[in-house]
């Protein structure tokens, strides 16, 4: 819920008064000022259900007379009467009011959660041990927190379906289920396919997917980190390792120009899974499977590693100067990718200006899904034009370098990442030049390059990405990188440094940071250690008239 | 040191039986004899091993229930607990075909690190399954660093069957 300051209303919380925004309820009005209230079917992201009970608390509002409306004053005290009333509200359901108070601790409030989580827990089986939710579980935290701690339900508890796969992606515990319908509700209101629904009744629903359908399409996952138990259980997560033991690390997800939010969860260098971040202005709190599937490339078969001049293996020094050696005869050309940081695209800028030559950027359309996947299947190809190293996209296309390439005018081309066969140009074409390859896996142009100089995927480094929207978002390195590659950063600087006979000193994203806010005017006013975790939206006036191929996302539409 | 007070004592001579040796020779067999004909007080270690007391805090091993399941579930809680890290989990997913199936989790790999081990017991204290057990043995030795890591079979040859009194997964199964 976005916070609304000018529309400020008191509420008194156990006898403390706060100032909170209006038109919200009660549960996001408490997180607002640091208190919790424990809700399990309330997701701020979706729309509300009030079915879980957990959230009852105590309310009352200061009195007035029925027949005067004059405010009841208290003798003893000389303050406006509270009538307090007489059964308890759910909080989920309670929007906030001026002069609203609520009892988080008294006796009602306190036997009222007691007595759900009772209720909850009656059927629940003793799974922690093996759930993957243990350790992110709300149940397990609120029944520990405001559960009694004791059962009285002596019968055998209900049986139900175990692993029951309700698509691609997704396996269904019935048992751990507490139908909250937030799953149910994510597929109805978000992605506007209601496929999940309540089957059976009272203690023995559970939930399924309407007849004849599954849980499919590309934002399956996002039912699991709804969930707020283990009942909904990512294929690809599950038993693969408990979640205190992840480190988050806050990153971009790379699919496309959308520039969603996401967290990578890593223990020891191994990167377990993605979730999205919550970002209101980009993703919300979603994201798509494929997304979540990209760490997959740290480890993948075609992952580059080893330093290579022709056939043999050498050092990073001895690859850099062979690189430069091929750079330097006259006639190179580079191609840059949306996949390069900020960062990277403003260094190489400044290796193609030593060593002179044209700079073409690789182009990767896509279909827009509609929610979080835009046509462009690139995370950055913007910051080639706020960094300057492309003046626009049109003059920049790599069909113009198959061109110079039939004329001879180019000998040597610097391939960042992109794989030049797949961008239009023939296996003669390739043939033709000398190729330096600057990237994290194998392909076509790798296997013809004469250097190749492998380098960190974007869980291993760090920088910032220009999305759709110009916003500059930043994302951190989530693991070290692995041997055989260095940063790309420190391999565009060495370069750069070298061709300029100088010695690359300072490599790190901030040093190069200071040098981009003195070249570009749009980033002059940008601290990069202050770039908030969800983005800076960036003057975009200077490309007013650049067509873009973005037709809008989830919660950005292009200006007409 | 000039003033040192020193007085010289000249030593008695020795007496007629004192000079014979005899009498001191037999009063020394006599203490001798009489211990080797009482019972040892001391092991034969290592052929010989003491009676290990109940609860003692020995090798921590991994143990199975009287139908020979694997206790351990791959919480990965001991891993956790564990003060010097000497425990090292990976989990996996039992084979559908195996009869287990309805437990659904179990080790694909479980190492503990003898040389990190400090024998606190905490690692069978938290484990939720009574599968991890510190039990009798206590000598252990290798040749190597990596000889001294206790991989999963070797923690279930060491630590055999402990029944499982409640029988929760049973139940469960049966039900
Ligand atoms: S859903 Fe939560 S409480 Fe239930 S078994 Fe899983 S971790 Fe435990
Ligand atoms: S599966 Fe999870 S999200 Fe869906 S109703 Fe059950 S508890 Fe709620
Ligand atoms: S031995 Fe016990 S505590 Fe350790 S992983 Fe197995 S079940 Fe969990
Ligand atoms: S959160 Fe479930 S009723 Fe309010």
């Amino acid at each position: 819920m976005a916070e609304d300051t000018t529309n400020l209303v008191t509420i008194n919380i156990d006898g403390k008064d706060y100032q909170v925004a209006a038109k919200q309820n009660l549960v996001d009005a408490a997180q607002s000022v640091g208190i919790e209230i424990p809700h399990y079917c309330y997701h701020p992201k979706l729309p509300m259900a009030g079915s879980c009970r957990m959230c009852l608390v105590e309310i009352g509002m200061p009195m007035r007379d029925r027949a005067t409306g004059e405010p009841v004053i208290d003798e003893a005290t000389g303050k406006q009467k509270i009538g307090w009333m007489p059964k308890p509200a759910i909080a989920c359901g309670t929007s906030v009011s001026p002069g609203l108070h609520v009892k988080l601790n008294s006796k009602m409030t306190v036997s009222s959660r007691e007595g759900v989580t009772e209720f909850l827990l009656a059927n629940h089986p003793l799974d922690c041990p093996i759930c993957d939710q243990a350790g992110e579980c709300t149940l397990q935290e609120f029944s520990s927190q405001y559960g009694k701690g004791v059962s009285r339900y002596r019968d055998a508890k209900n049986v139900k379906p175990k692993h029951k796969s309700l698509g691609p992606q997704v396996m269904y515990d019935g048992e751990r289920c507490i139908r909250c319908t937030r799953c149910v509700r994510f597929c109805r209101d978000i992605l506007g396919r209601a496929v999940l629904g309540v089957t059976q009744r009272g203690s023995h629903s559970e939930i399924d997917c309407y007849p004849g359908t599954q849980l499919d399409g590309n934002y399956t996952l996002n039912v699991v980190d709804v969930c707020p138990v283990g009942a909904m259980t990512s294929k690809d997560f599950r038993f693969k390792m408990r979640v205190w033991f992840l480190k988050k690390s806050k990153s971009i997800c790379t699919e496309s120009s959308v520039g969603v939010n996401t967290t990578v969860w890593s223990r020891e260098g191994k990167i377990y899974r993605i979730t999205p971040r919550e970002n209101d202005a980009v993703n919300v709190a979603w994201m798509s499977d494929s997304g979540r599937m990209l760490y997959k490339t740290v480890e993948a078969e075609t992952r580059l590693t080893g330093f290579r001049r022709g056939e043999s293996e050498v050092t990073f020094d001895e690859a850099a100067d062979a690189a430069l050696a091929l750079l330097k005869n006259g006639a190179s050309a580079f191609v840059a990718s949306g996949k390069m940081s900020v960062e990277e695209q403003f260094v190489l800028k400044s290796l193609a200006a030593a060593v002179g030559g044209n700079v073409y950027l690789a182009k990767t359309l896509g279909e827009n899904d509609g929610m979080l996947i835009s046509e462009d299947r690139t995370p950055n190809r913007r910051g080639a034009l706020v960094t300057g190293l492309v003046k626009d996209f049109d003059g920049a296309e790599v069909s113009a370098l198959a061109a110079k390439i039939d004329a001879d005018e180019v000998k040597t081309v610097f391939v960042c990442g992109e794989d030049l066969s797949s961008l239009g140009l023939t296996e003669e074409q390739l043939k033709k030049v000398e190729i330096v390859y600057l990237g994290t896996q194998k392909n076509a142009t790798s296997e013809e390059a004469s250097v190749v100089l492998p380098s960190s995927t974007v869980f291993e480094k760090a920088g910032t990405f220009i999305n759709q929207e110009f916003r500059l978002q930043k994302f951190e390195a989530a693991i070290p990188g692995i041997k055989g590659t260095e940063s790309d950063l420190t391999i565009l600087s060495t370069l750069a440094a070298r061709a300029s006979s100088s010695v690359a000193t300072d490599v790190s994203v901030a040093s190069v940071w200071e040098k981009l806010r003195a070249a570009c005017p749009v980033l002059a006013n940008i601290d990069y250690a202050k770039i908030p975790d969800t983005g800076t939206l960036l003057d975009a006036s200077p490309w007013a008239n650049i067509a873009f191929p973005e037709t809008g996302s989830l919660k950005w539409k292009p200006a007409k | 040191m000039a003033t040192q007070n020193i007085k010289v004592i000249t030593r008695k001579p020795l007496r007629w039986w004192e000079k014979l040796y005899l009498p001191q020779v037999l009063a020394g067999m006599k203490i001798t004899l009489g211990i080797m004909l009482r019972k040892p007080v001391t092991l034969k270690y290592p052929f010989e091993r003491p009676v290990i007391p109940k609860g003692y805090r020995g090798v921590p091993t991994l143990v199975k229930d009287q139908n020979g399941r694997e206790k351990c579930v791959s919480c990965q809680l001991c891993e956790f607990v564990c003060p010097p890290k000497a425990i090292r989990i990976t989990p996996g997913e039992i084979d559908p075909e195996s009869g287990n199936a309805h437990i659904e989790k179990a080790p694909a790999k479980f190492e503990i690190n003898m040389l990190r081990c400090i024998y606190c017991g905490m690692c069978q204290e938290v484990c939720p399954e009574a599968a991890i057990v510190l039990q009798g043995e206590y000598s252990l030795n290798g040749y190597s660093r990596a000889g001294m890591i206790n991989d999963k079979k070797r923690l279930y040859e060491l630590g055999g069957t402990i029944p499982d009194p409640v029988r929760k997964w049973d139940k469960k199964k049966r039900a």
